[in-house]
């Protein structure tokens, strides 16, 4: 009987073993095991390192004057500022870097992609010349390519170069008409915006009754023009633009001044990306069947007019999620505009950590940072993503 | 509220775990922890790691062959020979001015002797151990001769070229603040990158340390083409440094520094060394450690100013050869002297 009961226990041990819900759940909790301790670890080795040293976590440091000044600054900074302004400051550097960069590396790259399918043989040894250049150069070296080589070969103040006397380049920087102030810059913006979006729903208006009656349609389309003209006249008009002007004995007033630290880590960014961009857009294009073309070709359509309606949006679904994560490295290389001295949120990071002596908390902070604005390209993507997929029906 | 924080920390470390990025979290290691001094982790690895700048000549630089020369150096290799009776048992590490403290502080390398300028802050916030100061320095600014510029005021609206976490990022901050000149700073991690692009003209000055402009400009492609300003921003004492509440190490570093001092006082040099062995002064033989416990009381051999004096030679002599008279830059002691000559240099007693 003992025996028997006995046998039954050994049997049941061995089910449970080979039970493969029970491995299922045991590889989970030791997964789990290690990561708690590893965290555990880390974290007990900080604090005997900081207890060692002297020194406490926090970041009540953040509220100390930061001391230093910084070059350029899309917000106003003075030196006895926090430190937490200091990297706010930092932040909106980084900020217009990666906006402007992710606005031009999508027109660099999807014309380069284009180009890469020009019947223009030009156009296209071009497109891969600057594909294969540049996506095998390190972004560093293409960054210190733009500071030192590109930009320093512009002349001095005194002999800067002018194009038709509205925009003007010398070694300190670019110099560019802008609205009188940044109100007026963010109303211009969303002038566009609703202008864009009202346009939008007008041609679709238009469309829609040109496919129902094979005519008319004329007023829609006449208000159109009508909405371009109003915005280019507030644009032009509205927004007291600021134009740079030429001083005696060389430099300028007035305008925007992007200065040569800006120019050359955005260059550098949108050129490099651009390639990898270029790519993804070749790879998409190429993944749309070819009958597709065929059968838009025997409708009649011009060329343009293939890749624009046809070809270009089925490969959107291939080409966005690739984009997104090109976004993001944008976003993270844009940290390498520390080493030609733009004043972005690295590089304040570093001076910060550097003057208090607190590299923990600050990288937390950068961290986060980083990830946050990666994260809200990845929301926006898939958004995106979602819109250009198939919809079935 | 504690808890939360922590585990906010958590992920961030699992975070910096994964990507392997952050140079504080990922260097620990055993090596650091505990309790055990230094001293005894440089003792039984029989090497010296020491970090310095490497690009500056007169106080440290790597020439074509890879050897390292100058003052900050030869304090490193003064501790070596200590130590281990052999001033060529150090590893240096060329660290970046950003970089400096956290490798210290990691345990990357044992000490710096980096031209660091010893202030309040880093010795207690930033949590550093301030040996005595081996060079005594003020910030200075370097233009072009041609530019016209004579003072500070000069440089409204226009840009002046720094090194980022330096003192001196903060000083001129200060300095124009003061005079309430509008300046541009151009701020680069790399002092390379810094003296590049003041030379090709994007920035009108550029500031550092006296001693290093010196230094570096003899480097620049037109030396006579560069001027000093007749400006002194601030005091630099620069020196060497080891991490907080460590004092078992620091004093090694510490008593060795002053010992170069001491031994130009006695006037024993290298070369004469061997003559003060078996001195009727009992100061010089409680020195070289043929009387007393000086040395073993510190965890080292007694004779370690011996070793030290021969090896490496006494603070003047450490000068002579890398900038002074024997330099190319034959700067004045001034400041660097000993207090009997009227410069600051000045060693507690060895008692």
């Amino acid at each position: 009987m003992v025996s028997h009961s006995d046998d039954t226990q050994k049997l049941s041990l061995k089910r449970v073993l080979r039970d493969e819900r029970f491995w299922k759940i045991a590889f989970q909790v030791i997964t789990a095991l290690v990561v708690l301790l590893l965290i555990a670890f880390f974290i007990g080795n900080l604090n005997a390192n900081l207890t060692r040293r002297g020194t406490a976590f926090g970041f009540n440091f953040m509220r100390n004057p930061a001391g230093f000044s910084i070059g350029e600054s899309a917000i106003r900074y003075l030196p006895n500022d926090p430190y937490w302004k200091a990297l706010l400051v930092g932040f909106s550097n980084t900020f217009t870097l990666v906006v402007a960069g992710i606005a031009l590396t999508t027109v660099v790259g999807v014309a380069a992609g284009v180009a890469s399918f020009s019947q223009n043989w030009l156009l296209y040894k071009l497109s891969r010349v600057y594909v294969g250049l540049v996506r095998n150069v390190p972004l560093l070296l293409q960054l210190f390519f733009w500071y030192f080589a590109v930009y320093s070969n512009l002349p001095r103040p005194e002999n800067q170069i002018s194009f038709v006397g509205i925009v003007y380049l010398n070694n300190r920087g670019v110099y560019i008409p802008w609205p009188a102030t940044a109100q007026l810059a963010l109303f211009g913006v969303g002038v566009v915006i609703v202008g864009a979006i009202a346009a939008f729903f007008l041609w679709q208006w238009h469309l829609k009754i040109r496919v129902a009656t094979a005519t008319g349609g004329k007023p829609q389309l006449y208000g159109l023009i009508g909405l371009g003209v109003l915005v280019a006249a507030i644009v032009v008009f509205g927004l007291n633009w600021r134009i740079p002007e030429e001083v005696e004995g060389g430099g300028v007033v007035g305008g925007l001044r992007l200065s040569r630290e800006y120019v050359a880590s955005l260059s550098a960014l949108v050129f490099y990306t651009s390639a990898f961009v270029a790519e993804i857009v070749r790879a998409g294009i190429q993944s749309v069947s070819k009958g597709q073309w065929e059968a838009a070709r025997s409708l009649g359509l011009p060329a343009p007019s293939v890749m624009r309606l046809v070809v270009f949006p089925q490969a959107m679904r291939v080409i966005i999620p690739p984009l997104n994560s090109e976004y993001m490295n944008l976003t993270k290389n844009s940290s390498l505009a520390f080493a030609v001295a733009f004043p972005e949120i690295y590089s304040i990071a570093n001076t910060t950590f550097n003057q208090t002596g607190r590299p923990v908390e600050v990288f937390l902070v950068l961290m986060a940072t980083y990830l946050v604005m990666c994260l809200i390209i990845t929301l926006v993507m898939n958004q995106l993503n979602r819109a250009v997929q198939f919809k079935e029906r | 509220m504690k808890k939360w924080g922590f585990l906010g920390l958590a992920a961030a470390l699992t975070l910096a775990a994964c990507g392997g990025s952050t140079d504080t979290a990922s260097d620990g290691g055993p090596g650091t922890s505990g309790g055990a001094s230094r001293l005894q982790t440089v003792l039984s690895r029989g090497q010296l790691i020491c970090g310095v700048d490497g690009g500056i000549p007169g106080f440290s630089f790597v020439d074509e062959s890879g050897a390292y020369s100058g003052l900050d150096v030869e304090v490193c290799r003064a501790v070596a020979a200590a130590l281990f009776d052999d001033p060529n048992a150090v590893e240096f590490r060329r660290l970046d001015s950003t970089e400096r403290f956290t490798a210290l502080s990691g345990g990357e390398v044992d000490m710096l002797s980096r031209n660091t300028t010893w202030t309040i802050s880093r010795d207690t916030s930033v949590g550093m151990e301030f040996a005595p100061t081996t060079f005594y320095d003020g910030q200075g600014m370097m233009v072009r001769v041609d530019s016209g510029i004579t003072d500070l005021e000069d440089f409204a609206g226009r840009a002046v070229c720094v090194e980022t976490g330096t003192t001196t990022e903060l000083n001129l901050t200060d300095q124009m603040r003061r005079l309430g000149v509008e300046f541009e700073p151009v701020v680069f991690q790399d002092a390379d990158a810094a003296y590049a692009a003041y030379d090709e003209g994007r920035c009108e000055g550029i500031t550092s340390d006296k001693s290093q402009l010196i230094a570096r400009r003899s480097t620049l492609p037109n030396p006579d083409e560069h001027t000093l300003l007749e400006v002194t921003m601030s005091k630099e004492p620069l020196g060497p440094l080891t991490v907080n509440n460590d004092s078992a190490w620091f004093d090694v570093v510490k008593w060795v520094t002053f010992g170069l001092i001491q031994a130009e006082e006695f006037g024993i040099t290298s070369e004469n060394v061997e003559e003060f062995l078996g001195s009727d002064d009992p100061n010089i033989a409680r020195f070289l450690g043929e009387e007393g416990t000086l040395g073993t009381d510190m965890g080292l051999p007694n004779d370690f100013m011996y070793r030290v004096v021969t090896h490496v030679g006494n603070y003047g002599e450490i000068y002579e050869r890398n900038l002074g008279s024997e330099s190319e830059f034959n700067l004045e002691r001034g400041l660097n002297d000993l207090w009997t000559n009227g410069g600051l240099l000045y060693a507690p007693p060895f008692r």
